[in-house]
């Protein structure tokens, strides 16, 4: 592990430009929920002119459909969903100032692009360890879409949840890098 | 004929269906013990730590091990001197996945294909039936997450392909797979039968626990050489980069048509899944 980095969203672009592939982050703080289908109403109301349910800027966005709820807990199992779903529409919200998003699996190159250009950051949360990082969730509320269910986007707060820098504001990726380091012949 | 009540039928289903998603089996988390300490990565090292973590914290019974809960696959061997009495078989094993997803918080992943409507209590369940000698029923539960399902693959090798052929085709399986289905996986490959047959025959060998081998010497040392292989790529748990991309491979083999060689390669990924009883 190149470094262990503690952060608190929203994040500013200082805080995720020095973010280098490998790292560690711990997060704290906000952060919102969102796959497939609200990103795609999401963009159906900027594609109206409307306003968004959140306010993005500075904020991070994970890619998550936990288990649902046991009675008293915030949330259910919570680990990562795959990330290329979301691919379609990340750019946009990255143009509206979203620094982070959290995911599984590689990212499309425009999208790796557009974290070039807007400063903003991809991050890995252990897909499967939805148990651990349920516990680093603390509340849990839906605010927007909640007839979606488990896909409704819900904000979250969370006390140093783990995860591993991805790609980097530089267009890095440890996809890439990981795996020609360790590549035997 | 000994009787079996569906009662029975249901209430097993539904108990393997919340065992599997909270309890992982120990030969899997033993081998991520015994790469916590091969592993070269730091990362890797760390990414397997936190995997055992989880197993722990999903054995509590409060969070399932991973959020994908699964399809609900479902093995039934069935004794031929069996009478199953009071119902339906399928109704049942279907009744009892409906009630485990429920009682267990399990996540209901069922949809339609293409208006993606969900089913709403995981069923139906995929039911793969067996008739076998005795008088009992063995069945094996199979949550199966879409990470990994969704890297699975069936192909119809020309013969002349032969053994490198086929070895050749699953490790650029697992290159391509890359992390998307969460290595570290474990590899589940069908060799020979038909394109049904051989993707049943790779299923069925993910039952198989972590380290053991196919009784067949030859087979065996093919699962070994590829396992090796595929953890020469690099890809390393999470894609992060690591010497532990699998944690096994397990071939089954069988006689084919003249004409053909098929192949079925059926990626799981570390939440390896399955719990089995005997009634
Ligand atoms: S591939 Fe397996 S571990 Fe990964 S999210 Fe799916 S079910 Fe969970």
């Amino acid at each position: 592990m190149a470094n262990e980095i503690r952060l608190n969203t929203p994040l500013t672009e200082a805080d995720v430009d020095r973010l280098k592939i490998g790292d560690k982050v711990l997060l704290s703080g906000v952060i919102y929920t969102g796959r497939d289908a609200a990103h795609k109403r999401m963009i159906d109301l900027l594609n109206q002119g409307k306003e968004l349910p959140i306010d993005v800027r500075g904020q991070v966005i994970y890619y998550v459909g936990p288990t649902p709820a046991r009675p008293g807990k915030p949330i259910g199992s919570a680990g990562p969903t795959t990330s290329y779903r979301m691919d379609a529409y990340a750019p946009r919200l990255m143009a509206l100032g979203m620094k982070g998003m959290i995911g599984k699996g590689n990212r499309a190159p425009e999208v790796i692009e557009a974290m070039k250009s807007n400063k903003a950051v991809y991050f890995g949360a252990t897909g499967g360890a939805g148990a651990v990082l349920a516990k680093s969730i603390k509340k849990a509320q839906v605010v927007a879409y909640e007839e979606l269910g488990p896909e409704a986007i819900h904000r979250l707060e969370v006390e140093d949840f783990p995860v591993v820098v991805i790609n980097d504001t530089k267009g890095n990726d440890l996809y890439v890098e990981g795996a020609k380091k360790y590549h035997q012949d | 004929m000994r009787e079996i009540q569906v009662e029975t039928i249901i209430k097993t289903v539904k108990d393997l269906f919340i065992d599997a998603n909270y309890h992982l089996g120990l030969d899997v988390v033993d081998e991520f013990d015994r790469r916590i300490q091969s592993d070269e990565s730091p990362v890797a090292r760390e990414v397997l730590r936190e995997l055992k973590q989880n197993v722990a914290i999903a054995s509590q019974g409060e969070y399932p091990i991973c959020q994908d809960t699964g399809l609900a696959v479902v093995f039934v061997d069935i004794g031929q001197d069996v009478h199953v009495v009071g119902g339906d078989l399928k109704d049942a094993i279907n009744e009892g996945v409906r009630q485990g997803y429920k009682e267990g918080y399990l996540r209901k992943s069922a949809c339609h294909p293409f208006t993606r409507k969900n089913t709403g209590d995981n069923t139906p369940a995929i039911i793969h039936y067996d008739i076998v000698p005795g008088d009992k029923i063995r069945i094996v539960a199979v949550p199966k997450g879409g990470g990994a399902e969704n890297m699975s693959r069936v192909h119809m090798l020309a013969p002349s392909a032969g053994a490198e052929g086929v070895k050749d085709f699953i490790v650029n399986r697992m290159k391509e797979s890359g992390s998307n289905p969460c290595p570290p996986t474990i590899v589940g490959v069908g060799i020979g039968g038909t394109f049904e047959r051989t993707a049943i025959l790779a299923k069925r060998a993910l039952l198989r626990k972590v380290g053991q081998r196919n009784p067949d010497p030859e087979i065996a040392g093919m699962e070994r050489e590829v396992l090796e292989r595929i953890n020469k790529i690099g890809i390393g748990p999470m894609g992060y980069g690591g010497n532990t991309t699998a944690l096994d491979v397990f071939i089954e083999l069988e006689p084919c048509h003249i004409a053909s060689l098929p192949l079925a390669v059926n990626v799981q990924c570390h939440a390896s899944r399955h719990k089995e009883a005997t009634i």
